[in-house]
């Protein structure tokens, strides 16, 4: 062994606190592992649990929420006088703004036949602030309510949306299966996933 | 609820008063549906779920094909697996550039693309600083899931800092590169000062992981200050902070690195005992101190001077008693955090309203307070609540003890490193302060 070679106590040490940390390390990734599913995760709101508070408009990190307005056109009754449509008590039921619930105009209202109308969700328009859900809930059947939409979020590692919801109505879901659009599922399914941060 | 009826009840009326152009047949029909609805109503009023259809869906005669709700799919799965090769790619080329080639050019560029990359294009999620949030609360919640790909962010930085130093810092993290490349003029900051703040670094990390671990809230992320500017939007607030943070930036090097990255207090420990860390010089050190005055980070230690043996003696002693008084520091630390458990515990929600209708119970009838109304037309007993947050409260009386001793164990540390005397014959980079940025290569004459 040469003189710049010499093999010390701290090379010993250090060896040997490398090993531990690394160790320590992989140890710590193999008990998150046993936690980990196959697929990740994406956020999404529970429709039959918001409550319309209006924060998915203003809580967003973006700029222009990911929070959109989506229509579930099974559950629609295509009426004329829409509660998601309308702002309550409205003389005329024309397209006028000063009736419209939406304060953005974003719902689309198109003449079907006697006596029906089909309501569609102007999606640059919406900003997800719900005030159609909560009149189409409370006075219609609830075909009107919010998704996020996923060409629109960031994914984030703790949704600002989810930390203020007051109903804590947004949770992780699987990626493949990334929406709770009502209709095609039932409050049982889709809960394997915490609803914690 | 009586008046939201009566709005209600009025409402549903209304189209009897209309002046509506159309024949009285379909008033009729309209005047059905709507005694119909309103029989509904008044049935299923109070819960208020669609599931039941108040309106039935109508059998349109005209042709009329119905549309579905569009479902926009998300990134897909394996992109997540490239955003992994991506930081391989980059920490194995920046070890490659500052170890073998002693490029600080490949580095520069490597950063440029990471930021480019993880931050702009990636919108700074996922990151390695972030993860360690994920990996908490997933070791004490069995019911959170984590994806491989975040483990890998997590472990995979560690991994090389142990094998080459902090080469994560150096080219990968898209923090880092937005303060590395507005340094303009580093001033050197006095020991102290720097030893001091370092300690914050810490408290970040502990905080962090507490508050993740107990499930309350993920603060790093919340409070990363640099995300909004990698996404141009975000609250006022934190793109004020983040532009404060770069101007900062321009003087003291890396002011979020080197001051609050819960992420660099891991990595440092690892890079500390790194295998092949980089070296200033490719030959012997000739003490010319270029190297020095090229670090914006402080992160370059001097040869060390020649003590004397009496002081060796003392300095034994000294190192001695202060590794015996340890122990006292981590229960003090313990201690003394777990008298705040109940402060720090208002982070989670529960605890929070819980004890705000305790205190405060006036505020029930406060309309305009969104998280109470919520709460009381809930399902969710008044009872059920305090019993959660004292549930919540227990875990942080646990979690702050750890937190406290682990504090205190930090600052035991750091004293008794101040009498540890390590032989320098040359300038060396800081194993636990340096970036692996290569600043110093670049100045250093010494050729090969």
């Amino acid at each position: 062994m040469g003189e710049e070679k010499k093999y010390n106590r701290r090379d010993f040490l250090a060896t040997g606190a490398r090993f531990s940390l690394a160790f320590g390390v992989l140890g710590l990734a193999g008990i998150a592992a046993q936690n980990s599913r196959a697929g990740g995760t994406v956020w999404q709101i529970d429709p039959f649990k918001c409550t319309q508070c209006g924060r998915c408009a203003t809580d967003c990190v973006l700029s222009e929420s990911a929070v959109k307005c989506v229509h579930a056109y099974d559950l629609c009754g295509y009426c004329d006088l829409c509660g998601g449509y309308f702002k309550p008590g409205v003389t005329d039921l024309n397209t006028g703004a000063e009736n419209q619930l939406c304060p953005t105009a974003a719902i689309e209202r198109k003449f079907i036949e006697e006596p029906y109308f089909e309501y569609i969700i102007n999606e640059e328009l919406c900003i997800g602030c719900g005030k159609c859900v909560k009149g189409c809930t409370s006075f219609g059947n609830g075909s009107l309510h919010l998704q996020i939409r996923h060409d629109l979020c960031d994914n984030c590692n703790e949704c600002a949306i989810a930390r203020v919801c007051p109903s804590d109505a947004i949770r992780r879901v699987q990626a493949n299966d990334p929406y709770l659009i009502k209709g095609d599922f039932t409050a049982s399914e889709k809960t394997t996933w915490t609803n914690k941060i | 609820m009586s008046q939201q009826t009566d709005q209600k009840g009025n409402w549903i009326f209304f189209p009897l008063k209309t002046n509506d152009t159309r024949t009285s047949s379909i008033t009729i029909i309209q005047l059905v549906v709507v005694l119909i609805s309103l029989c509904l109503f008044l049935v299923i009023s109070g819960s208020s779920f669609g599931q039941q259809q108040r309106f039935p869906k109508p059998e349109f005669e005209t042709g009329y094909t119905q549309p579905s709700p569009t479902t926009p799919e998300p990134r897909a799965d394996f992109m997540a697996w490239v955003d992994v090769s991506v930081l391989v790619l980059v920490m194995a080329l920046a070890a490659w550039f500052v170890i073998k080639k002693r490029s600080r050019k490949g580095i520069l560029w490597l950063s440029i693309f990471s930021l480019a990359y993880f931050g702009f294009y990636r919108e700074g999620c996922v990151c390695s600083v972030g993860s360690i949030q994920n990996i908490a609360l997933t070791l004490f919640d069995s019911a959170y899931a984590i994806s491989i790909p975040i483990i890998l962010f997590f472990v995979l930085p560690l991994i090389f800092s142990l094998f080459f130093g902090r080469v994560f810092c150096a080219a990968a993290c898209p923090l880092g590169m937005i303060q590395d490349l507005v340094i303009i003029k580093p001033i050197s900051i006095p020991v102290w000062l720097r030893k001091s703040l370092g300690f914050l670094p810490y408290i970040y990390l502990g905080l962090a992981v507490l508050l993740a671990a107990t499930g309350s809230e993920f603060i790093i992320c919340r409070y990363d200050p640099f995300v909004g500017i990698f996404r141009r939007s975000a609250e006022f607030s934190m793109i004020v902070l983040g532009i404060a943070f770069l101007l900062m930036g321009l003087f003291v090097a890396r002011p979020y690195c080197r001051f609050l990255c819960p992420y660099g207090v891991l990595l440092g420990w690892t890079s500390r005992f790194s295998k092949y860390h980089m070296s200033i010089t490719p030959a012997k050190c000739i003490q010319c101190k270029l190297c020095q005055d090229s670090c914006p980070f402080d992160a370059i230690d001097r040869p060390s001077e020649q003590l004397k043996p009496e002081q060796k003696t003392e300095n034994k002693k000294r190192f001695t008693i202060y590794a015996l008084l340890i122990p006292v520091w981590i229960f003090i630390g313990g201690f003394a955090m777990s008298q705040a458990h109940g402060f720090l515990s208002k982070a989670h929600p529960d605890v929070y309203m819980a004890e705000m209708l305790i205190k405060h119970p006036e505020l029930k009838n406060d309309k305009n307070n969104i998280d109470i109304q919520t709460f009381l037309a809930s399902e969710k007993t008044m009872d059920q609540l305090v019993t959660e947050a004292k549930l919540v409260q227990t875990k942080y009386y646990t979690g702050s003890w750890i937190f406290g001793g682990f504090l205190g164990l930090v600052i035991g540390i750091m004293l008794m490193n101040q009498f540890v005397t390590r032989r320098r014959d040359s300038f060396e980079p800081n194993r636990v302060g340096c970036y692996s940025c290569g600043r110093c290569m670049k100045n250093c004459p010494v050729k090969k």
